[in-house]
């Protein structure tokens, strides 16, 4: 074997290594699952009528803003050692907030748009604080506290909707969840870009290290001086405040809220998202890239769901397998126990 | 007694060329090592020269990279702890691993209960319990009680006496005696001796010098993670293992003993921290302490005299309920860590695994943790600065390895507590609290960081330096204050004359009047 192959092999035995590519590798899986089925799965038209780019991985991108949203903050909350039950139903009071403030205002209203954006992240920028509030000084446990919030968050939607599912028309806030911009949807770039942002800012400050610290040890990051209060606050709220957005997202798509359906377990998406994007559960060590591509894996895995015509009824099932499958793809100790097995072939060739 | 031959064949352990790598870090190096049945083998080396990875590796906490296990003449893999127990291992842990919500007996037979028909037999269990106990003159215990009853030492022997349940051959014992009075280690000794001579092979393992050649029959030594020699007891005296361990002379650790230590205490000003009063209900009574600019304030006592509730106190980590704090004249409020390291109070934690490392994270994420917390958020410190300020510790304390980005869980204890040395002495503190900074680390970490002390006082650094070896706080300190059940007895000047037997006369007397 010549010297420049092994240097090729190792530089790409590197990246096999690298968890993210198994992430990835498993959104191209599914994709060419998608392929096989239907070999024009993948072809994006440019519609000149609407000015937009169609085909399957245009939706795919779309479903996944939401998702995305609540990841990157349940992946800050899962950095700390904490989790965040409430999210689903804080994107239900968002779009009820706003969908309530848009109902009797004119659909053409650009104030009434930024009006109601405003309005729904502040409540649910509050509803995160009171969460943070709550586990770091009250010191109740996150678990608890966000499942209680989970039920309070739904039951203020239908307070503010007096129950009913609500509609409003307003075209700003519909282009938000259906406009195109350079053909491509809007929501997808938002969403993109929120991510980025929140990214920059967390490892471009210190903020990335000093939650890592806290959750992988708390009491010694105190004593280290990180203010771990603050820091709860911070990231419970952030969390919250994403979840907003993702509610927006999702309520204009269809300019309604369905105060019971919205967000309806999109908490339990997001912390999937979190785990196969390879951060622990335990806290600690976080990595938001990774988050962001659980993310789409869902997005991917949701839309193939349909595509394949797995009865609905079976739908969660399959979720589960891919998932399981996934995940034990990821775990050390599989990988090892299969690298081991490998290893007498590899020696005998 | 008869020592066993060293070219005994009848090993019951055998490890061969046992190489063990951790990211950044190779921990063991082709390690060969034996133990033969009916003897106590002391495994002596510094911190970071593999001693408790080979424990692991034998333990089966740790998988091997290569090399052999051989027990009891067959080799064995061993995959977890269980395989380890399954082959007749034991081990007591520094940290006893019971569960100190069940019952002694319950402990003493975890896994091993008396099954009859309907279930555990638990009056037959809490026998059985009762004869083990026994065989290891513990008849005094009654299996019923709960296990939290105990004192550590009293623990540790019940953690001993499982071992003898679940049938070892093989016993490790990992720095037992590191929370022990003089009494307990005797009582301790005996157990083990009673076992030796039941044919159980003990392999010990301690930093105090003077237990290993009082228990031990043979002694192996490991450097660096390879193995620097195996000796019998009567062939080694102390200066040679200890320069064995160090692997050179020992003129450098003398030195620091020469230096005579004349008081930098500059009383001329304001002190650096005056505490009046200060205390807190449950922890330590009301307590005057002042503190010079330059000056080393030794703190002590024996454990659980109120010297860690002191330091806690001085530095913010724990709030006062009474009393006040001045710093160089200005009343402060010390609510936080936070608020101490504004102030330039660094306090350094006794207890390094819980509250000092953040063990996921970098040598140099770990070093400059405490400065970018004071700094906030808002102002991450630059990469290039990080790094520059985690190799200027790394090469000033001899940090090993030396590679910044190696996870600081990978390092070994002195080397850890070296890291945290950094990270407080990076927030370039005018009192830096020192809380058994050298505990469970070995002699040779022991004498640098001491001898960083003494340099530090030199600078013009306050200390307050906290030790349960009296004599290490007696030669550091310039004065001596001294705790007893929560409160301060006395404050001594050192001077020529003041030694070890100066303070544990105080500390005695006071308790007989």
């Amino acid at each position: 074997m010549s010297g420049e192959t092994t240097e090729s092999t190792g530089r790409v035995a590197r990246m096999l290594r690298h968890p993210h590519i198994w992430r990835v590798g498993a959104v191209i899986a599914l994709l060419c699952i998608n392929v096989i089925k239907d070999p024009s799965y993948l072809s994006i038209s440019y519609s000149s009528s609407s000015g937009a780019f169609v085909g399957n991985l245009i939706d795919i991108a779309k479903a996944s803003a939401p998702i995305l949203m609540v990841a990157i903050g349940m992946c800050l909350v899962i950095a700390t050692g904490g989790i965040d039950l409430s999210v689903g139903s804080f994107m239900a009071v968002s779009g009820a907030v706003a969908m309530e403030f848009l109902q009797d205002r004119s659909a053409g209203s650009v104030g009434a748009t930024i009006g109601a954006l405003l309005l729904a992240l502040a409540v649910c920028l509050a509803l995160g604080a009171l969460n943070g509030v709550l586990i770091a000084y009250v010191g109740l446990q996150p678990f608890i506290t966000t499942l209680v919030m989970m039920l309070a968050g739904r039951g203020l939607a239908k307070v503010i909707t007096s129950g009913q599912n609500t509609s409003a028309v307003n075209d700003g806030y519909r282009w938000i969840a259906n406009g195109r911009v350079l053909g491509l949807p809007v929501v997808f770039l938002i969403a993109v870009a929120v991510a980025l942002l929140v990214g920059a800012v967390i490892r471009r400050t210190a903020l990335g290290l000093m939650i890592e610290a806290l959750g992988i040890n708390p009491e010694a990051s105190r004593l280290a001086g990180v203010k771990r209060r603050a820091l709860l606050i911070t990231v419970y709220s952030v969390s919250a405040l994403l979840a907003g957005i993702g509610g927006i997202f999702l309520t204009g798509t269809v300019m309604t809220v369905d105060v019971s359906q919205t967000g309806y377990q999109l908490e339990l998406d997001a912390i999937l998202a979190v785990v196969i994007g390879g951060t622990s559960l335990a806290g600690g060590k976080f990595s938001l890239m990774g988050a962001a591509i659980g993310a789409l894996l869902i997005a991917t895995l949701d839309k193939t769901v349909v595509f394949l015509g797995v009865p609905s009824s079976a739908t969660p099932a399959f979720k589960a397998v891919v998932i399981i499958v996934l995940y034990l793809v990821q775990s050390p100790r599989v990988r090892m126990w299969l690298s081991r097995r490998r290893s007498p072939a590899g020696v005998a060739a | 007694m008869e020592v066993p031959s060293v070219n005994s064949p009848s090993a019951i352990v055998e490890m061969r060329k046992i190489s063990i790598e951790f990211p950044g870090v190779k921990a063991l190096d082709e390690v060969d090592f034996r133990l033969l049945p009916g003897e106590v083998h002391a495994l002596m080396g510094q911190n970071g020269a593999g001693k408790s990875t080979l424990i692991k590796a034998l333990t089966g906490v740790y998988d091997i990279d290569s090399g052999e296990i051989v027990i009891d003449g067959s080799p064995r893999r061993l995959n977890g702890t269980a395989d380890a127990q399954r082959a007749g291992v034991a081990v007591v842990y520094q940290e006893i691993n019971l569960c100190t919500n069940l019952s002694i007996g319950e402990n003493v037979m975890l896994g091993h209960e008396v099954r009859g028909r309907l279930g555990i037999n638990w009056r037959a269990t809490h026998r059985a319990a009762r004869t083990a106990l026994a065989k290891l003159g513990l008849e005094h215990l009654d299996p019923r009680r709960p296990l939290s009853s105990l004192s550590l030492a009293m623990q540790q022997l019940v953690a001993i006496s499982r071992a003898t349940v679940t049938k070892s051959t093989v016993l490790i014992l990992d720095e037992p005696t590191s929370s022990l009075d003089a009494s307990e280690v005797e009582q301790l000794f005996a157990v083990i001796r009673r076992l030796r001579d039941e044919g159980v092979a003990i392999l010990f393992v301690s930093h105090f010098l003077e237990q290993v050649f009082a228990i031990s029959d043979r002694i192996t030594v490991l450097r660096d993670g390879r193995t620097e020699g195996e000796y019998l007891i009567g062939d080694l005296d102390r200066t040679s293992l200890i320069s064995k361990m160090i692997g050179k002379e020992l003129a450098a650790l003398r030195s620091l003993d020469e230096v005579a230590r004349a008081s930098r205490a500059d009383h001329t000003d304001d002190p650096v921290l005056a505490a009046t009063g200060l205390g807190r209900r449950g922890a330590i009574a009301p307590t005057d302490v002042q503190v010079y600019r330059g000056e080393i304030v030794g703190i002590a006592g024996l454990l659980g005299s109120g010297r860690t509730e002191l330091a806690r106190l001085l530095s913010g980590a724990d709030r006062s309920d009474s009393g006040s704090v001045q710093l160089k004249g200005r009343t402060v409020v010390l609510g936080s860590p936070l608020a101490g390291l504004t102030h330039r109070i660094a306090y350094s934690t006794e207890n390094r695994r819980d509250e000092g490392i953040i063990g996921d994270l970098t040598v140099r994420e770990n070093v400059i943790l405490a400065v970018q917390a004071r700094r906030g958020w808002m102002h991450p410190i630059p990469r290039h600065e990080q790094t520059a300020m985690a190799e200027k510790y790394i090469a000033e304390l001899g940090i090993r390895p030396t590679n910044p980005e190696t996870p600081i869980k990978n390092l070994s204890g002195g080397n850890q507590q070296k890291v945290l040395l950094g990270r407080w002495l990076a927030t370039e503190p005018e009192l830096l609290i020192l809380d058994e900074p050298t505990r469970g680390i070995d002699i040779g970490a022991k004498a640098e960081i001491q001898a960083v002390v003494i340099e530090l006082s030199d600078a013009g650094v306050s200390v307050v330096f906290i030790s349960s070896e009296i004599d290490e706080v007696v030669r550091l300190s310039d004065r001596v204050a001294i705790l007893k059940d929560r409160r301060k007895i006395d404050e001594i000047e050192v001077g020529p004359d003041t030694t070890t037997a100066t303070v544990v006369a105080i500390i005695a007397r006071e308790g007989a009047a």
